[in-house]
């Protein structure tokens, strides 16, 4: 509630994307909308808010983290990337190039949580099976794909899909 | 000049090509602008206060606990809202004797459905918007409740708009034939009863807006995430007095739609008419809660079938009962009578049949309003015929396949006209059979069937050929009197760099439309692919039409695009032949330059001719046109659809034991006519084929008598995952339509339209040793076990 503002608020102070960012906000504020709307940065989404569909996936102190569970004011002090971060600094250059050819987005919304939890995948296991890939992304709904050209664009970054099928997936 | 399509090696060729959609590189990086990411100077923010009973009288709405939270603005009741914004009634007039009752923004007296908006609780931001909307008191009185669509029509069941008579929204049926002789008549007859389960969209992006009225130029500019900014412009000008050119909507990136995001809302209404009253930009981002019972539900029907076959397995007459309930009011401005009335026009449409009976009955309730959702209608229609089909077989004891090539309408026989009235220009149900069975190795895996149930393995294989709507022209709802283009245009433009720009109607929601429109408009021109950007999604700018629905936007859109590009080409090599000093025959345009038509020498690059064009016109002759932008539109007319054609198999496991099945592997062959981007024509087939999945087996929106949804959160709500998904395999058969030089025809729903039908006839067939069945969808693992008879049925509870 918002009376007796002062008592609700508190200051947070995170490093976003490399930059130092200072901010008072409501104690109750979750860490999507603090990068959202305190921020600026737009490219982490909300579908759900109850931690169930992945599209708010961000990384804490290099964990993958589901953004809507999270308070700001618990990530006092943390080291946060979000989606803008990682296209800029290159560190998720082979899955988005793969995501592209393999066309493994449609409307995009849960592509940001989809990039980053598949990216944690490959950083801890760099040539996983398919079903270790849909088990690892399944923590994150995507209605528009049907997963399947998803799955193929990390095997494609992970180096594990052959290129003769790979714009087109299991096609006739 | 026409292209010839067919022609393989064609120079700048994209048409029929793989090339990736110019879009998706913002959206991997975070940079699309979806409606919520829009900000404007004094936004402020929305919370709707939503019925907590299916049915109450509203006594009145004490707003004081919430006016005196700070940073809450105003409070609007609907008596607030009806002052500034008409309601609505939801029919079509050639939906003969169709009834519904009028709506308003927020509910009046009476709400009718849990979610109903009630209030609107404006503030600083979204989250006191919802402490306000916490602290309303709302005094309701608890009315009688219509739940079962099964009984609303009971005369002892309350009527609730007591104004219409009865419950009956709508009720047609078809008779084609002498179904009662050939019943009379038939070797076998088979009879089932089929339930598809309530369910919704799921849209991951939820329903947003961002309504901003400007008195000072009586401007109301929308940004919404819709698939029809024309219609939403129409209908919002309408209900809230301004004149349709004074309503600018804006459709920027959507996250998912596929039919829930292409109908007016009364709670998007009521952000428009409070942003009309407070003259400021309003917000209204649904959260996932409210999604669940304020989006369009769908697919809740009962269908009761009989099929009647000869000695020679000859289908002789389908007959078809469906009900369905959609809710309290039908849904402006396309109205819930579609689904009833498509099943009506789609059971037994792949099958040459000549009697044919069906009814449908669509009634009110006190639940979520149903209308349409992705393959509207279809998912029911094929479920119920291929259901029967297998049914059929086996009273025959025939191989399923078997029993469709003996009935499937002959490639030859187009055009054909069904029993149901459906036209057909031209399909290829035996050509796409064949393809699938070969590609699935059908005779080997129904081996391997019998080999592993020898093991206690329990393999099931479901086949289910479908026919799919697409491209509808204005008899789906033009002649019905809603404003709802089924033409769309594009203009194409040459800028002084050569480069183009592709202004089109239909939208893009992540289909890869953009994409599809800039290969059509490249090769339709003769430019690179590079060198064209495509812009959507705004009422102001774009040539008028439709929006995307109904599998649309490349039969209908991309064919629009194709002759704006063939025009603008026919319009700059008339320049290029004053310049050159030739005849526009004697040219051609590739690559981005013209080119001697039979040397293909080049003469000019583009960039050069827009150069004198744009800034230096005194060297051209007075009098030559030298219009560097063309429009085009397009609309069908032979036929009042394009209809497509396919086939799906599925491939499953039973657990006999937990019930639980497990897919292994799901198989499609379609004919959408021209492929303009294989890739991604292939990837609208597997989304769609998960959501039918979704459909049969998880997803239902479960109410309990009172008419309380009982599961509206997305824990609860089960929605296909990756981890449970299975490999699809995709094929294609090309028919292309010749009503357009495109002869593309849709592509969007095919998968959820055979989904559910395939995966019931396999789960069927791996428990058919048990004697079990199951027609009621989901087909949850307690569904299952009690078809095995393992439990009780959970349905007669
Ligand atoms: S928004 Fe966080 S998991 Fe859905
Ligand atoms: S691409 Fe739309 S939800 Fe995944």
């Amino acid at each position: 509630m918002s009376e007796n503002n002062f008592a609700y608020e508190v200051d947070v102070t995170v490093t976003v994307n490399g930059e130092r960012v200072s901010r008072r906000v409501d104690a109750r504020r979750h860490l999507v909308d603090f990068l959202r709307l305190d921020v600026g940065l737009t490219g982490t989404h909300t579908g759900c808010e109850h931690g169930v569909c992945g599209a708010c996936t961000v990384q804490v102190n290099g964990d993958v983290v589901r953004g809507c569970l999270m308070l700001a004011a618990q990530a006092d002090g943390a080291e946060i990337w979000t989606i803008e971060g990682l296209s800029d600094n290159g560190s998720l250059g082979a899955l988005q190039k793969a995501f592209v050819e393999r066309n493994a987005l449609q409307c995009g919304f849960c592509t940001p949580g989809m990039l980053i939890t598949a990216a944690d995948l490959l950083a801890r296991e760099n040539q996983p099976s398919r079903e270790e890939i849909r088990e690892h992304i399944s923590g994150n709904y995507c209605r528009c794909t049907g997963y399947e050209a998803i799955v193929d664009a990390v095997e494609m970054a992970a180096g594990t899909r052959s290129g003769a099928s790979q714009a087109g997936g299991d096609s006739e | 000049m026409t292209i010839d399509l067919n022609q393989v090696d064609r120079p700048n060729s994209y048409i029929g090509k793989t090339v990736p959609r110019p879009n998706a590189r913002k959206l991997v990086e975070g940079r699309g602008q979806y409606v919520d990411d829009v900000h404007l100077p004094r936004t402020v923010h929305v919370a709707y206060l939503r019925s907590p009973y299916a049915h109450a009288r509203i006594k009145g709405i004490n707003t004081d606990a919430a006016m005196a939270i700070p940073g809450v603005l105003r409070v609007f009741t609907g008596h607030d809202l009806k002052e500034v914004c008409t309601p609505w009634v939801a029919t079509l007039d050639h939906l003969k004797g169709m009834k519904s009752a009028p709506q308003h923004a927020l509910a009046v007296e009476r709400a009718m459905w849990v979610g109903e908006p009630v209030a609107a609780v404006v503030a600083e931001s979204r989250a006191v918007a919802e402490d306000g909307a916490a602290v309303l008191e709302v005094d309701f009185e608890p009315l009688p409740v219509v739940a079962d669509m099964e009984t609303a029509l009971d005369p002892d069941t309350p009527v609730l708009h007591e104004e219409l008579g009865d419950n009956l929204t709508f009720t047609r049926t078809h008779e084609a034939g002498d179904v009662a002789d050939a019943f009379a008549s038939a070797a076998h007859v088979v009879e089932e009863t089929f339930h598809t389960g309530r369910h919704t969209g799921v849209c991951l992006e939820p329903r947003s807006i961002l309504a901003d009225y400007n008195r000072s130029e009586n401007q109301l500019t929308v940004y919404s995430a819709t698939q029809a900014p024309h219609m939403i412009q129409s209908s919002f000008a309408k209900h809230l007095d301004l004149p349709e050119g004074k309503v600018r909507v804006i459709c920027g990136d959507v996250g998912g739609s596929y039919g829930i995001k292409v109908h007016i809302y009364p709670d998007e209404m009521a952000t428009a008419a409070i942003s009309r009253i407070m003259g400021r930009p309003v917000k209204f981002i649904a959260d996932r809660l409210e999604s669940f019972t304020s989006d369009i539900h769908a697919r809740d029907h009962r269908v009761t079938a009989r099929m009647a076959v000869d000695s020679n397995g000859k289908i002789t007459a389908l007959e078809i009962d469906d009900l369905t309930g959609i809710g309290p009011y039908s849904v402006y401005p396309r109205t819930s009578a579609v689904e009833g009335n498509q099943v009506v026009n789609l059971c037994g449409g792949p099958y040459d049949l000549a009697n044919y009976k069906a009814t449908t009955k669509v009634v009110m309730q006190n639940k979520a309003p149903m209308c349409q959702y992705r393959a509207v209608g279809h998912p029911i229609a094929c479920a119920v015929t291929e259901g029967m089909v297998d049914l059929a077989a086996e009273a025959l004891d025939l191989d399923p396949v078997e029993l469709r090539r003996r009935n499937l309408v002959p490639d030859d026989a187009y055009p054909y006209t069904a029993a149901s009235g459906m036209k057909f220009e031209g399909l290829s149900h035996h050509a796409s059979l064949d393809k699938l069975l070969e590609t699935m190795g059908y005779d080997e895996l129904r081996r391997e069937q019998g080999d592993l149930r020898g093991k206690g393995v329990y393999r099931g294989i479901g086949i289910a050929s479908f026919i799919e709507l697409t491209n509808p022209s204005p008899f789906m709802y033009g002649i019905g009197g809603a404003r709802i283009s089924a033409q769309d245009g594009a203009t194409v433009r040459m800028d002084p760099d050569g480069s183009l720009v592709v202004l089109s109607g239909v939208t893009e929601q992540g289909q890869g439309t953009e994409g599809m429109l800039a290969q059509v408009v490249a090769e339709s021109v003769g430019v690179r692919i590079d060198t064209v950007k495509v812009i959507t999604g705004d009422t102001q700018t774009t040539p008028y039409g439709g929006g995307t629905w109904a599998s649309r936007g490349a039969g209908i859109g991309g064919a629009a695009a194709f002759r704006a590009g063939r025009a603008l080409r026919d319009n700059i090599l008339q320049v290029a032949a004053a310049m050159l000093q030739s005849t526009p025959d004697e040219l051609d345009i590739i690559d981005g330059a013209v080119k001697d038509r039979t040397t293909g020498e080049e003469r000019m690059p583009l960039a050069e001719l827009g150069r004198i064009v744009y800034f230096r016109g005194d060297t051209l002759p007075k009098d030559l046109d030298r219009e560097m932008v063309a429009t085009r539109h397009y609309i069908t007319s032979d036929y009042p659809f394009a209809f497509t054609n396919g086939i799906q198999a599925s491939l499953v496991e039973v657990d006999v034991e937990t019930g639980f099945v497990k897919l292994l592997k799901h198989w499609c062959v379609e004919d959408c006519g021209r492929v303009i981007n294989p890739q991604l024509v292939d990837e609208q087939i597997r989304g769609g084929i998960v959501q039918g999945l979704g459909g049969a087996l998880f997803e239902e929106c479960v109410y309990s008598e009172e008419g309380q949804l009982e599961n509206a959160n997305m824990a609860d709500y089960l929605v296909p995952m990756a981890s449970e998904m299975p490999d699809m395999v995709i094929g294609h058969v090309e028919t292309p339509t010749q009503e357009s030089e495109l002869g593309a025809k849709g592509a969007g729903e095919a998968g959820t339209a055979g989904a559910p039908g395939a995966v019931m006839n396999a789960i069927n067939d791996a428990i058919r040793p048990f004697g079990g069945r199951v027609t009621r969808m989901p087909f949850t693992p307690e569904r299952i076990l009690a078809a095995l008879g393992k439990v009780p049925d959970p349905d007669s509870r």
